[in-house]
């Protein structure tokens, strides 16, 4: 069960993985997640199916380490398997016939945006891929979403690739055609989908964005997921994580998303001296 | 029946429960309660009467035949007692340390219409530490029919119990990563330590019973799955997971939980013990605990444990408490404070987004409500503010919305399901019980109604319905 088929390094500390959950390949939708504990001791943590593939019985995991756990997961080999794997979970994104539709991701959002695209182009929009990246050598996925959308474009900080900006700057030069956008989509780090949901309430345009709060069940169990949408408490897990982008209160989002962030750094040190006790012994 | 054996001695006192002291046990984790030791056990067993009628085991829902193994227990033989108790409760270890006895056998005992109660719940825990846990020999013939269990709370483990019995090949699906419902990750270890959870739930699966973790029926599989993949029966056991909020401003603080998240991060996730366990929690110097059930009592008791001043923040008064007698005394044991008669206005947060005061409002009692307890007045212009870090929310809970949402033919009256007197749900061969049905109660009362619907589906399946 859970185990690692394959696994490719997309980039610096972003992990592409095949892992087998034959039933979760049966049922998922675009939009949907899993939560996975990759050891014993781990935190629960969520992840976005990117793809699945019945067949096989397996899933695709795209996963960048930003703190303990995370890295933990893609630090991880094949033949390896993770302790706990349950899904899918959450509501399926919105797939509807829209006419243009534009998808927006940042970061490892991009690769969120794969079945997503895909799903909303199989039903016959025209669906583009705005996509952004710190540089050059952090674009991800770039044959795949070529595959799965009518068109793409890059948008990096520096300016090694594509645009020169971030990716709602990419999104803003485009305005004249992307205000005539039936629907777009948003997912990728909480200031990046706030600035983009700003952009489009001004061009009237409907949003969706799919939130990435911190969970622990994800069964809607706990409350700890909780977001305000339109002046309404919700629980992303069961209820989301998507939503419509113009109720979001983002700025409350952020900051929940901070309530351990001094907890983790200081549990980060910890475990990388402790990491560094093995080296120094096995050395 | 001429009275033999030893003596019976209704009028000693009746024992109390050995504790570890005060200031050692909001040091760890470990049980707070140890138990009775052996002499204590014989001795409160020579307080039972030996009734004629005994209104116990009427009062237990489980209807544990109390009078016999007591009696058992006062000629020294314990795996008796426990095979007595098993007979009824394959979960004597976690009955005994969490039934909330005081509303069952306990309140009927005859014994205590005079003096105290024979101290049942005590003497059951007793049997099952004491006794080395009897294998047992229960196996039936296969009957070749399978039937699937959605949680695993008490109400699934003993309808397992019961069906494994009848000889059906038992499957228990759970949502969560460990098994055993609100035991797991709602009752904290220093009150039901894990080895005993696993142990008993191990005795399950050495009878047979399979266990799938990890699986959401509704996500991972549909009910209709379920059905088409040969089980011939579905138990929704499901409990009532879903918080309820308090719905004032400042909620989505940080240091702001629900009963059930805070009590997860700690009792599921072990965040007592991060950053070796991967899940922190934040506890600060001053915490409040908002409800007056057991959620409040544990939530209260960890905050103790984690270095917190900690005070329980209750609307009624003391009378309408609704957590284990005991719980009760080992939280004030152990410092927690109690604030009657007062609720929780508004939360106010630091320029970071942190919770810092509470607003609270004094409440007066008036007429009783549809509960039958004297309902909550605020008294106007009574506000005044306490500072804090953490703030939980424990004011109860509905049942958890997964699978009645992916099973919307499924009837069910403000997210409870509804059975009829067979335990039958709206759908042929779909029985429900516990907390999915009651809306939070008791782990007694799950397992009663796990019971029956054992009974139901068999007698369905047996009639070819
Ligand atoms: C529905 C959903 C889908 C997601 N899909 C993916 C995905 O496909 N690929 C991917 O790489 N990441 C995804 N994430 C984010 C991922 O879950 C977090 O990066 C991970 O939980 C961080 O854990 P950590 O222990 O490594 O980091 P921590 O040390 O816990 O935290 C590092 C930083 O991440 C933030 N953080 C902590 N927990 C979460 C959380 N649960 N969600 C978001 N941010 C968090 C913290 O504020 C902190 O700043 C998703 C999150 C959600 C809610
Ligand atoms: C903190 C706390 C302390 C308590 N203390 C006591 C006490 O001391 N004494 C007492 O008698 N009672 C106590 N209670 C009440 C008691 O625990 C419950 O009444 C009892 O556990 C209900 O049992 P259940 O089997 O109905 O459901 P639960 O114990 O709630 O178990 C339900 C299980 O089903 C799982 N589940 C939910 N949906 C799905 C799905 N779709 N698919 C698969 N699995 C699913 C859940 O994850 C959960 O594990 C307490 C309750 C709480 C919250
Ligand atoms: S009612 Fe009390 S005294 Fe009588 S048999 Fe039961 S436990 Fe013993
Ligand atoms: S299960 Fe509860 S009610 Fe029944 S005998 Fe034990 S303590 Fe008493
Ligand atoms: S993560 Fe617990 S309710 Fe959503």
């Amino acid at each position: 069960m859970n185990r690692i088929f394959h696994k490719v390094m997309l980039a610096p500390e972003v992990a592409w993985l095949e892992v087998e959950a034959p039933r979760i390949a049966r049922r998922w939708k675009p939009g949907q997640f899993v939560i996975i504990r990759p050891t014993d001791d781990s935190e629960r943590i969520p992840l976005t199916i990117v793809d699945g593939d019945a067949a096989r019985g397996t899933i695709l995991l795209v996963v960048q380490g930003v703190g303990r756990t995370s890295r933990l997961t893609i630090s991880r080999e094949p033949g390896e398997a993770f302790t706990d794997l349950v899904g899918p979970l959450g509501e399926p994104a919105t797939i509807g016939v829209f006419g243009r539709v534009v998808c927006v991701g940042g970061g490892v959002g991009v690769a969120e945006l794969l079945p997503v695209a895909a799903a909303l182009r199989r039903v016959g929009n025209h669906v583009t891929a705005v996509c952004g990246a710190r540089s050059r050598s952090q674009i991800i996925l770039d044959a795949e979403l070529h595959a799965a959308a009518d068109e793409v474009c890059w948008s990096t900080d520096d300016g090694s690739a594509g645009f020169h900006g971030t990716v709602v700057d990419l999104l803003r030069s485009r305005e004249a055609e992307f205000r005539r956008a039936g629907m777009i989509h948003v997912i990728g780090p909480i200031p990046m989908m706030r600035a983009a949901a700003e952009l489009t309430r001004a061009w009237g345009v409907r949003t969706f964005a799919s939130l990435n709060p911190i969970m622990v069940d994800g069964t809607g169990m706990c409350g700890g997921c909780r977001v305000t949408v339109g002046g309404k408490v919700r629980f992303a897990c069961v209820e989301g994580p998507e939503f419509d982008a113009h109720q979001v209160d983002f700025e409350e989002l952020a900051r929940r998303n901070s309530a351990y962030r001094e907890q983790e750094r200081l549990a980060m040190q910890n475990h990388e001296c402790r990491i560094g006790l093995v080296l120094t012994r096995q050395g | 029946m001429p009275q033999t054996g030893p003596k019976r001695t209704p009028k000693a006192p009746r024992q109390e429960l050995p504790l570890r002291d005060p200031q050692s046990r909001t040091q760890g984790c470990g049980e707070v309660s140890l138990g009775f030791t052996l002499k204590q056990a014989q001795m409160e067993a020579r307080r039972c009467l030996d009734c004629k009628d005994p209104k116990c085991i009427e009062a237990c829902p489980l209807h544990i035949d109390i009078k016999s193994f007591i009696a058992r227990m006062i000629e020294g033989d314990f795996e008796g007692a426990l095979e007595r108790i098993s007979e009824q409760n394959p979960f004597p270890g976690v009955c005994g340390r969490v039934c909330q006895c005081e509303l069952y056998c306990e309140k009927a005992c005859l014994l205590g219409r005079k003096l105290k109660p024979v101290a049942v719940g005590a003497l059951e825990r007793f049997a099952a530490d004491y006794a080395s846990q009897c294998g047992n020999g229960l196996h039936a013939e296969p009957n070749g029919r399978k039937v699937a269990l959605v949680g695993s709370g008490p109400a699934s483990l003993i309808a397992a119990y019961d069906l494994v019995r009848k000889g059906y090949q038992v499957t228990i699906f759970e949502a969560l990563h460990e098994l055993g419902g609100v035991l797991a990750y709602g009752i904290p270890p220093f009150r039901l330590p894990r080895e005993i959870l696993r142990q008993e739930i191990d005795r399950l699966r050495a009878m047979g019973v399979e266990f799938c973790n990890n699986f959401i029926v509704g996500k991972t599989a549909s009910l209709d799955e379920l059905f088409e993949e040969g089980y011939s029966a579905v138990f929704v056991g499901t409990g009532a997971g879903l918080p309820h909020l308090m719905k004032i401003p400042g909620e989505n603080l940080i240091g702001v939980y629900t009963a059930n998240e805070f009590l997860t991060r700690l009792n599921l996730m072990r965040a007592y013990d991060f950053p070796h366990s991967g899940t922190p929690v934040r506890v600060g110097k001053r915490t409040l605990v908002v409800g007056g059930g057991n959620s409040a009592m544990d939530a209260a008791r960890w905050a103790r444990r984690l270095g917190s001043e900690t005070t329980i923040l209750f609307r009624r008064g003391r009378a309408e408490l609704r957590a284990r007698l005991e719980e009760i005394d080992r939280a004030e044991e152990e410092g927690v404070h109690f604030e009657f008669l007062a609720a929780p206005v508004r939360l106010l947060g630091d320029e970071t987004g942190a919770v810092r005061e509470m607003e609270c409002i004094r409440m007066r009692l008036g007429e009783p409500d549809e509960t039958g307890r004297p309902s909550p007045i605020p008294i106007p212009g009574s506000e005044y503010r306490v500072p804090v870090d953490t703030v939980v929310a424990a004011i109860g809970q509905s049942p958890n919305p997964t699978l009645q949402r992916a099973t919307p033919q499924l009837i069910t009256n403000r997210g409870k399901i509804v059975i009829d007197d067979r335990g039958q749900t709206s759908l042929p061969r779909v029985f429900a019980g516990g907390d999915v049905v009651r809306g939070g109660s008791t782990v007694i009362l799950a397992m009663r109604d796990g019971r029956a619907a054992a009974e139901a589906i068999d007698r369905a399946l047996q009639e070819g319905r």
